[in-house]
């Protein structure tokens, strides 16, 4: 096995060692870490990050970046607030919509306006933002206390807790559309090479639309959470999670310079990045040291260097062969 | 199918901008045959193969493909009448699996998903026709150039190509990888495809092609069987010099006034880097003008950058005024007094937002600032001094160097430069993209140059600019020296065969490929 | 491949009018006149010292931010660390000169804490530029680094507490007003203009404005690319030092949660509507305080005249969008 290839088990395995090493770490340590309580509480905050960073997995791979993402989420979870008083469909619609809507500028601006992905982005960033700020009059916008728009935070499917649920079915419906659609590939092959991709005849502009549509609609869908699990639209929310989501991305081995990725592994970057966290809280609580959860976006930076450098070490590999 | 022919172009106009690409090009391709198609850089290969496969519309001409008219408007309908092109640099996506290189865009499903298993089979099974027998899930980059390219014609295949183009296949592969690539071609033809075969290495077409077009200035001027036309006549047809007949002159260039032999300046011994430079060895001497002649991808480019400090070579030594010299970066080439006007103007000569004067000052920099700050003064006197000397025709210098010509960018590079009055100056292809007056001018200017003592480094595909201005030519072939030349031993005819057959040859496994 | 013939059309007539280029050029002063005319006419109490004070207060940050920003953009980079580098010279400095460690000299406390701040702040910006240059990270990932740890780090090193402080000495920079000009505008003049003559006049702002031009060109002119990459990620640490300095001076605290959040977009912003080119090689600092200013004035503008601030937030995004596509336009 030649270093190349090494280096790329690690990017895509290391991450899920490094989980299920965490994970046992916990259990071994802390008497309550996998408890009931725990891991629903834990699933179910983080399962607005999964969907976020399923979103940003897609746009990265592709080549291009969602900054957009977390305002979105925001303005999402205003919407959502709003129209749950006219039912929980309209609740989720509501939110989703928002999202689809700034997904659908983004991509507008992207690839018809030409106007490379970060600054589109950055844009919408500041736009869906202020619409969020401008729909909830700045304040919390209480969500129907009687439509059952809660549930979608607070319910439980069985054992499993429902956004954690939805972040699951995304994941596998984002896994299926990757792994066995000619859009999925598309994805990839035009992150690896869109003048490639376009010689190759595959439909890049369409492809790449999508990706950024259904970028914003999943951010709606994790500004529905939010409101569901806070009870309220917060339409200051979601400072700094495109970032985060951009972190969990990497670390779950996806190449930010695109066209190699994996659904998985992202959703193992999401929960790595939020467990750390989970553990941290633990480890203060038996008392012995006390690392402030400041501490948690130091180790989650470092998990990052770590990552960004192996790409490096891998990338520099595949522009020598190429 | 009339006349026997699978593909016919005649009559192909193609301007851009008004300047004519292509003047009333033809080319016929028969079923099943290997079909060569060769000519300078310039001379409208590419643009011919662009136009055949929809990515320029033609303004006159016809082209006729299996007996009917072929109207492709883009790559992907060419494909998918059964005309692939494998470009050089391999259009694929190295970073996805071998499989999804062969299948993207054909994909083979299953209850409305992706069946991987016969999309592998598929790969394998294309793969296979060419005993090419690989992990076809591991990603296209983990493999060897040669391995893409199978790959690459694996997918033409696959879309059941009829007419495979290959633009410079080999000039990234090592001798067994040709051999190897020269198997499948051959494998092609005996299952009735044809190729069309674009290359500078012309043993290589001996070994593997039936028939030769060589075209010139964006005509055709030449169509062949390979065992009826020799080397000699083939290089002859691409440069269009008669090696009857002895040229007028057709440069401003002239051959040094002083006779007599300077000192040696530069020496490099048995050069190698990366593919392209295997063994380059010469002598510059001062105030002469030296030249690399060969064909494309002989090496003079690479070894130019090795010289220059911008690559590291794998083997060999070079020493200047008798000291050892080995840059690691070009700064340090810089301060040793080399300089180096790059054949890619656009690439890596000019930053195309900065002024005339800031590009001119650029390696300068150093020595016109003081604890720096740059001295406007004397970037102005430099600047002032050169383009007058030079004559580069600008609104002032502080005109963006982007609106200038071509001739006058170039002149701005010159003296970017010869500001720095170097002993040593490298000029890849000063006068490409050049228009006529300009080039003369810059001619006259490079001789001048030379006899006040500088040592000139030239490399050129015009061999007029190299038989009428060089003192020494130093013939490369394949990356390596074959024949070094001077004085009145410079003849097109003795550049020629050693550029065709590596004649005069320093090295004896030279004869024998 | 580029056809010989084509690359010849692009030496456009001079003489022809240039629409695009003519805006994308002057585009964002005419913009900020017009704004200034506007509010002239429609807004009360405009041409005051007291209005000129306040946007001027708001935007300085921004602005010396966007200065060492502009520097890194114009290689061809980003910087989304700055924020965060904010907030570690914001944490640091009271963490020194509150301590009881210099017994009651003020005056060398103020000046020990000051300066291991910027230093701090430098060589975060140090770091960004070794991931850039070494090992050829792509800025944005290389930043997104210290984005997230950064922030951390000021968090841990002051325990998320709030630092409140009442230390005139120190924050004069953020208060005080010799001839009545408040000192952090003198501050943010001063970079703006040694910025803009750094960029103009020295060897090193060539240096800037060629690796990003044209990296190869530039690294076979013999220029020290990796060097320079190296220096102006150092220089937007420590601009972002000084203006975490300036911002904890003004709210007399210093909140790790929240000096210099959401930074790094404002900076961009401004130099995106200042002019200067996102993929490098054309930088002007005076564009980037003219972005900022425009930007600035947007926001009061609307504010004066009663829009909510949520509102001109969608503006802003529409005018860096828009000036992005119109530079498109003068480059396509």
């Amino acid at each position: 096995m030649n270093r190349a290839q090494y280096a790329r088990l690690v990017g895509t395995y290391g991450v899920l060692i490094a989980l299920a090493a965490l994970i046992l770490f916990g259990w071994w340590r802390y008497d309550n870490f996998l408890s009931a309580f725990n891991v629903t509480t834990v699933v179910r905050y983080n399962a607005m990050f999964a969907l976020i960073a399923l979103g940003m997995c897609f746009v990265i791979m592709t080549g291009g970046i969602d900054l957009s993402v977390g305002s979105t989420a925001a303005l999402g979870s205003v919407a959502a607030a709003m129209a749950s008083h006219y039912g929980m469909a309209a609740g989720i619609g509501g939110g989703v919509g928002a999202g689809l809507l700034v997904g659908f500028v983004n991509g507008l601006l992207v690839t018809r306006a030409n106007i490379m992905p970060f600054i589109a982005t950055l844009s919408t960033l500041l736009a869906a933002s202020g619409a969020a700020l401008l729909l909830s009059k700045q304040t919390s916008v209480p969500i129907s206390p009687t439509s059952g728009f809660m549930l979608v935070g607070h319910g439980m499917l069985w054992i499993i807790p429902v956004p954690a649920a939805i972040a699951i079915i995304a994941y596998l419906l984002g896994a299926i559309l990757l792994n066995y659609t000619s859009t999925g590939r598309t994805v990839l092959a035009i992150g690896g090479g869109e003048d490639a991709s376009r010689l190759m005849g595959l439909p890049v502009a369409r492809v790449t639309f999508l990706v950024y549509l259904a970028s914003g609609g999943l951010a709606g869908m994790a500004g529905v959470l939010l409101a569901a699990l806070g009870f309220a639209g917060q339409p200051t929310e979601g400072v700094g999670w495109e970032l985060f989501a951009i972190a969990a991305v990497v670390v779950g081995g996806t190449l930010l310079t695109g066209g190699s990725g994996s659904v998985l592994t992202t959703l193992a970057g999401v929960l790595l990045l939020g467990i750390l966290f989970n553990v941290l809280n633990f480890e203060n609580g038996k008392g012995w040291i006390s690392l402030s959860a400041a501490w948690q976006s130091v180790v989650r930076g470092l998990f990052l260097l770590a990552v960004v450098l192996l790409q490096a070490r891998l990338t520099r590999q595949h522009t020598r062969s190429a | 199918m009339i006349d026997g022919a699978l593909l016919s172009m005649r009559g192909i106009d193609k301007r851009f901008a008004g300047i004519p690409a292509l003047r009333q090009a033809s080319l016929e391709v028969r079923p099943g045959e290997v079909h060569a198609l060769i000519g300078q850089n310039g001379a409208g290969k590419s643009t011919l193969i662009k136009v055949l496969t929809g990515y320029h519309r033609r303004d006159a001409g016809e082209v006729t493909y299996l007996g009917r008219p072929l109207e492709a408007n883009s790559p992907q309908q060419a494909q998918a009448s059964g005309i692939s092109t494998i470009y050089q640099e391999i259009n694929l996506v190295p970073l996805r699996s071998v499989t999804e290189n062969i299948c993207l865009g054909r994909e083979k499903r299953r209850f409305g998903l992706l069946d991987w298993r016969a999309m592998h089979q598929e790969a394998e099974r294309l793969l296979s026709s060419f005993r090419v027998k690989l992990d076809v899930r591991r990603p296209l980059m983990d493999f060897s150039t040669a391995t893409q390219q199978m790959v690459a014609i694996a997918r033409a295949i696959g879309f059941s190509a009829r007419l495979v183009i290959m633009d410079e296949p080999t000039s990234s592969l090592d001798e067994q990888e040709v051999g190897v690539l020269f198997d499948v071609i051959r494998q092609l033809k005996t299952n009735g495809v044809s190729v069309i075969f674009v290359s500078h290495k012309l043993d290589e077409l001996y070994e593997v092609c039936d028939r030769v077009t060589i075209m010139r200035d964006g005509s055709t001027v030449c169509s062949a069987n390979m065992t009826e036309i020799t080397k000699l006549e083939l290089v002859s047809q691409m440069l269009g010099r008669d090696v009857s007949k002895v040229a007028g002159h057709a440069t401003a260039f002239s051959r040094s006034a002083t006779d007599g032999e300077g000192d040696v300046v530069l020496v490099a011994e048995s050069l190698a880097a990366g593919q392209a430079v295997r063994d380059v060895s010469f002598r510059l001497r001062r105030g002469e003008i030296a030249s690399f002649a060969g064909l494309l991808g002989a090496g003079r480019t690479e070894t130019a950058r090795v010289v220059f400090g911008a690559d590291r070579p794998r083997a060999g030594s070079m020493s200047l005024g008798a000291r050892p010299f080995a840059p690691a970066h070009p700064r340090d080439a810089i301060d040793a007094g080399l300089g180096f006007v790059t054949e890619d103007r656009k690439m890596e000569g000019i930053v195309p937002d900065m002024s005339v004067a800031e590009n001119m000052t650029l390696a300068l920099l150093p020595r016109i600032s003081r604890n720096g700050v740059v001295d406007e003064k004397r970037q102005r006197e430099v600047v002032k001094r050169f383009i007058k000397e030079l004559g580069i025709k600008c609104s002032g210098p502080a005109q963006k160097i982007r609106e200038l010509s071509g001739g006058n960018q170039q002149k701005v590079l010159l003296a970017r430069w010869l500001a720095m009055n170097p002993d040593v100056l490298i000029l890849d292809e000063p006068t490409r993209g050049i228009d006529v007056g300009a080039k003369g001018e810059i001619q006259r200017l490079i001789r001048s140059l030379s006899d006040s003592g500088l040592t000139v480094l030239m490399i050129s595909s015009e061999l007029e600019e190299v038989v009428e201005g060089a003192d020494r030519v130093f013939v490369l072939r394949e990356g390596r020296t074959v024949a070094e030349l001077s004085g009145e031993e410079i003849t097109e005819e003795r550049i020629l065969a050693a550029m065709a057959q590596g004649h005069v040859a320093h090295h004896d496994q030279e004869a024998a490929q | 491949m580029i056809d010989a013939a084509s690359s010849r059309s692009d030496s456009r007539p001079a003489a022809s009018f240039d629409l695009f280029g003519f805006l994308a050029r002057y585009g964002t002063l005419i913009a900020l006149l017009l704004l200034i005319v506007f509010n002239l006419f429609f807004t009360r109490n405009f041409a005051t010292l007291q209005t000129l004070n306040v946007n001027l207060t708001q935007v300085c940050t921004i602005v010396i931010v966007a200065t060492g920003m502009t520097l890194v953009i114009a290689t061809g980079g980003i910087d989304l660390s700055v924020g965060s580098i904010m907030a570690i010279a914001g944490a640091l400095a009271p963490l020194i000169f509150l301590s009881p460690v210099f017994g009651g000299n003020v005056a060398l406390a103020v000046a020990v804490g000051m300066a291991a701040a910027i230093l701090a702040a430098t060589l975060c910006g140090l770091f960004n530029g070794w991931l850039v240059a070494q090992f050829r990270i792509q800025p944005i990932v290389a930043t997104l680094i210290l984005f997230i740890a950064g922030r951390g780090i000021a968090q841990a090193m002051t325990n998320s507490n709030l630092q409140v402080f009442r230390v005139p000495e120190f924050q004069w920079i953020g208060l005080g007003r010799p001839l009545g000009i408040p000192v952090q505008v003198i501050i943010m003049v001063a970079l703006v203009i040694i910025a803009a003559w750094m960029l103009r006049r020295t060897r090193f702002g060539r240096s800037i404005l060629a690796t990003g031009g044209n990296e190869r060109a530039a690294e076979l002119a013999g220029i020290a690319v990796k060097r320079t990459k190296l220096a102006v990620y150092a220089i937007s640490g420590f601009c972002a030092g000084i203006a975490g300095l300036v911002v904890i001076a003004i709210n007399s605290a210093s909140d790790a949660n929240l000096v210099g959040l959401g930074m790094e977009l404002d900076a961009i912003a401004a130099v995106a509507v200042g002019g200067t080119l996102l993929v490098g090689g054309r930088a002007t600092i005076l564009g980037t305080l003219l972005g900022a200013l425009t930007i600035q004035l947007v926001r009061y503008t609307l504010l004066a005249n009663g829009v909510p601030d949520a509102a001109a937030l969608i503006v802003k995004a529409a005018i860096i969008a828009f000036a992005v596509w119109l530079q498109q336009q003068r480059r396509a």
